[in-house]
């Protein structure tokens, strides 16, 4: 009987956001998730350790990359400083996401 | 073909290089659609319209655009403008027309109006925080994203008659300092108390209002303290759609929709309701003297409730009147109820000041409102609670007799004022008791018991430790000489006026508060609990605290150590209703055995067993509701018997029998010191003596038959 192997490699996507995300820079993180989103990413990290403020359009983006990624999709936010941690438990969405000091 | 390339989503004018074309007329307010954003907005007398844009926060607009007249249909204008920043832009509209008040006419175009169906309101983003007082244009309509994750999360739709209602505000709840939480005050901070609300057992909010509102409105200084005097309860609608922004600790960020949308998924998943208390008998543009925001500009004869001479009707006290049953207010607060039911998963409305909702556009009662039917029978709120406070400022008083169309329940107005003379010893009310306890058939003979959400305390009133604490209103800190607040509070201080160290009087004000308690959570209907009742919040005898943000409102957390005895019986006696679907009939008792448990559903009795004592110097009476007929005889529960003795000495009650299977045991008895006053529901006390029991003066036993 011959061998079958499957061997799989977990896809990773990084982004590194820095600054605001108001609603014009929120355009600009929606284009990279829907050009990362045809990769099919298992993870989505969300480097965040400089990221400023986020607004409501910027967290609504966060949510449209779960639905265009798939609910199986992961998404960690690394690093979050304690303003957009509050902001993202003020409006729920800490519930949806994984939000970690580092990403091993 | 997508969005893109559809052809009524092209520009077809340019002004100052803001491209925009003709809108759609529905639905009305401010829509985002696929490159920009519809508006639309109705005025039956405007002879011209003008959408004014602003960026968020800038002093002045950066764009201002007339309708073009083809723009128009019928009394409606509509506008789609393209490639505007959803999350940036304020707008607002001029609107051009007669002045004439005396024909009830008020249209002023220097002034800039926010849109009736605004989503989101920015100007009061944080709470008392200073506002520009030259501002242009202070409550500014923004948009609203509608994309909140509920997930699985829908209303509750609890039968009502199961619901334990705790009436609350919100900056009130979490505002006291020893809440020891960050943001306190606010949508967020209220989420963090949820345990609380479990563990003491409710299973429903109703939130003093938190459609917009201005607290700066009416801003006084307390002639006691030197403090400011506010809006703090909020009875002055700014717009019927905006969340409060100040209740909001991400209001400054013009995130309320969400906060709001995260506390109500939590408290739902957390089993409890939501209600709001809405106002839609007034606005905050008060009477001919009040600031113009909306509706007097966009089309005062439409929008409000006018006398012949054009002045202002004031059937709710505060200056002007809605007018509700002209069509296009109908249906405004329609679309409006609908919005909060679907968008932000409402389980129920209770309105405030009902009975204005019932009179026609000349302020006379209509005997089938257009309003209250179309409520009543609406699709959409088919499932929501809809709770009338079945009266107004203008005389009309409707307990009992609000149109209802076999839907709407009422604020039973007779409970409060029953129970409060009960409860201090008035003769000759009995009977009256009774019929309370009974879900007030007297009152609601073809609705059943669960048109009556009772209470004995609300925010508008003495709070119940006030209410065995003080005979007289002290209302000096409202700033009006004592005259504001009512007169007829039906208390009784227990001998002395105010804080005393007396510990007879103490104790005895802890026990009527247990009482009060007691009548509350043993009566048919729907009860409702005042925040803070629970823990012996205290106003210290002001009796309408409207203005007060500070310590005479907020829940002083320490209170549930302070008063442990106080939550721990309220605790219990929550918790034995849950457990006892006998004390939460959904119809009227019929007073016979339907079931063959050889008890009627229910029995009254009093010191004899099976004999009530009919003399009108009688202040004691008991009762007995047959577990075997519980939920119309689907469910089985324990027997209960209650008796109440308001009569200033002890009474020996004769018990009725059991059957041989069962035992009484002893619940609740405020006669006695804390921790004995009350068990845990299931760890009831074997009682010995299974004949008699010495109910104490001025005292509450209830025992169950096990």
């Amino acid at each position: 009987m011959s061998l079958h192997i499957k061997a799989q490699v977990k896809k990773v996507a990084f982004i590194t956001l820095e600054g605001e995300v108001d609603s014009l820079s929120a355009r600009e993180f929606q284009k990279e998730i829907e050009r990362l989103a045809v990769e099919g990413p298992d993870e989505l990290v969300l480097l965040v350790e400089k990221l400023e403020f986020i607004s409501s359009a910027g967290l609504r983006v966060l949510i449209f990359a779960k639905q265009k990624m798939g609910t199986h999709l992961a998404v960690y936010i690394v690093k979050a400083p304690e303003s957009v941690v509050e902001t993202l438990e003020k409006t729920g969405l800490h519930h949806s996401f994984n939000i970690v000091d580092h990403y091993v | 073909m997508t969005t893109e390339t559809r052809i009524d989503y092209y520009p077809t004018h340019e002004q100052q290089g803001i491209k925009f074309r003709r809108g759609h007329v529905l639905p009305f307010g401010a829509t985002m659609v696929a490159g920009g954003v519809n508006f639309s907005i109705y005025s039956a007398a405007a002879t011209d319209c003008t959408l004014v844009l602003f960026e968020r926060g800038e002093e002045q607009p950066f764009a201002e655009i007339a309708f073009p007249d083809e723009f128009r249909v019928g009394n409606v204008y509509s506008m789609i403008v393209f490639d505007l920043d959803y999350e940036r832009l304020e707008y607002g509209y001029r609107m051009d027309g007669p002045y004439n008040p005396g024909a009830g006419h008020w249209f002023d175009k220097s002034k800039i109006l926010s849109d009736p169906y605004a989503k989101v309101i920015g100007g009061r983003n944080t709470w008392m925080a200073p506002p520009n007082w030259d501002n242009v244009y202070p409550y500014r309509s923004r948009l609203a994203f509608e994309d909140f994750d509920w997930e699985h999360d829908h209303p509750l739709e609890t039968p009502i008659e199961d619901l334990i209602v705790y009436e609350m505000h919100v900056r009130g709840f979490t505002q006291h300092p020893s809440s020891g939480l960050k943001n306190r005050g606010t949508f967020s901070a209220l989420r963090a108390k949820i345990p609380y609300l479990k563990e003491l057992g409710v299973n429903c909010v109703e939130l003093l209002p938190i459609y917009e509102f201005d607290e700066w409105e009416g801003n006084r200084t307390s002639p006691v303290t030197g403090e400011p005097l506010v809006n703090y309860w909020g009875y002055s609608t700014v717009n019927f759609f905006s969340p409060k922004a100040g209740y909001a600790s991400t209001g400054k960020l013009g995130m309320q929709v969400d906060e709001l949308k995260t506390l109500i998924k939590e408290l739902h998943a957390n089993g409890i309701e939501v209600l709001l208390d809405v106002v839609f008998n007034h606005t905050a543009e008060g009477d001919h003297r009040g600031n113009t925001i909306s509706f007097r500009g966009i089309d005062n004869k439409t929008y409000y409730m006018l006398t012949p001479e054009g002045y202002y009707f004031n059937f709710s006290g505060t200056g002007n009147t809605l007018n509700c049953n002209h069509p296009v207010v109908r249906n405004m607060v329609l679309d409006c109820l609908r919005y909060w039911a679907a968008e932000y998963h409402i389980d129920g409305f209770r309105f405030d000041l009902a009975a204005i909702l019932g009179r026609a556009q000349d302020g006379s009662p209509l005997s089938n409102p257009p309003l209250l039917e179309s409520l009543a029978y609406d699709p959409i709120l088919a499932k929501c609670k809809l709770i009338a406070e079945a009266w107004d400022a203008g005389g009309l008083y409707q307990v009992g007799s609000f149109p209802n169309y076999d839907r709407w329940a009422e604020w039973n107005g007779r409970f409060r004022d029953d129970a409060r003379q009960f409860l201090k010893g008035d003769e000759g009310k009995v009977g009256l008791m009774k019929e309370r306890v009974m879900g007030s058939p007297d009152l609601y003979s073809m609705r059943g018991p669960t048109a009556s959400v009772n209470f004995i305390t609300c925010h508008d009133g003495f709070t119940l430790y006030d209410l065995v604490a003080y005979n007289e209103k002290h209302n000096y800190a409202n700033g009006e000489d004592n005259n504001d607040g009512g007169n007829d509070n039906d208390s009784w201080n227990c001998g002395w006026e105010g804080e005393t160290d007396d510990e007879g009087i103490n104790f005895l004000r802890r026990k009527q508060v247990k009482n009060a308690l007691v009548m509350l959570m043993v009566s048919q209907g729907v009860p409702m609990l005042l925040m803070g009742d629970e823990v012996g919040r205290t106003q210290h005898g002001n009796n309408n605290t409207y203005c007060q943000d500070n310590e005479l409102n907020w829940l002083n957390w320490d209170d549930q150590h302070t008063n442990a005895d106080l939550f721990q019986f309220a605790k219990h006696l929550l918790r034995f209703r849950r457990d006892h679907p006998v004390l939460r009939s959904p119809v009227h008792f019929q007073h016979r055995d339907y079931v063959g448990s050889g008890y009627p559903d229910i029995s009254f009795h009093g010191t004899q067993a099976w004999h009530g004592d009919h003399d009108a110097s009688s202040r004691a009476f008991a009762f007995m509701l047959c577990g075997d007929h519980a939920k119309q005889g689907i469910v089985k529960d324990s027997m209960v018997y209650v008796a109440m003795n308001m009569y200033w000495d002890a009474l020996s009650f004769e018990l009725p029998g059991l059957p041989e299977t069962k035992q009484w045991h002893v619940f609740a008895n405020t006669a006695l010191a804390s921790p004995d006053d009350i068990h845990a529901p299931g760890a009831e006390q074997w009682l010995e003596n299974q004949h008699d029991f010495l109910v104490g003066p001025r005292s509450v036993v209830i025992l169950v038959g096990k």
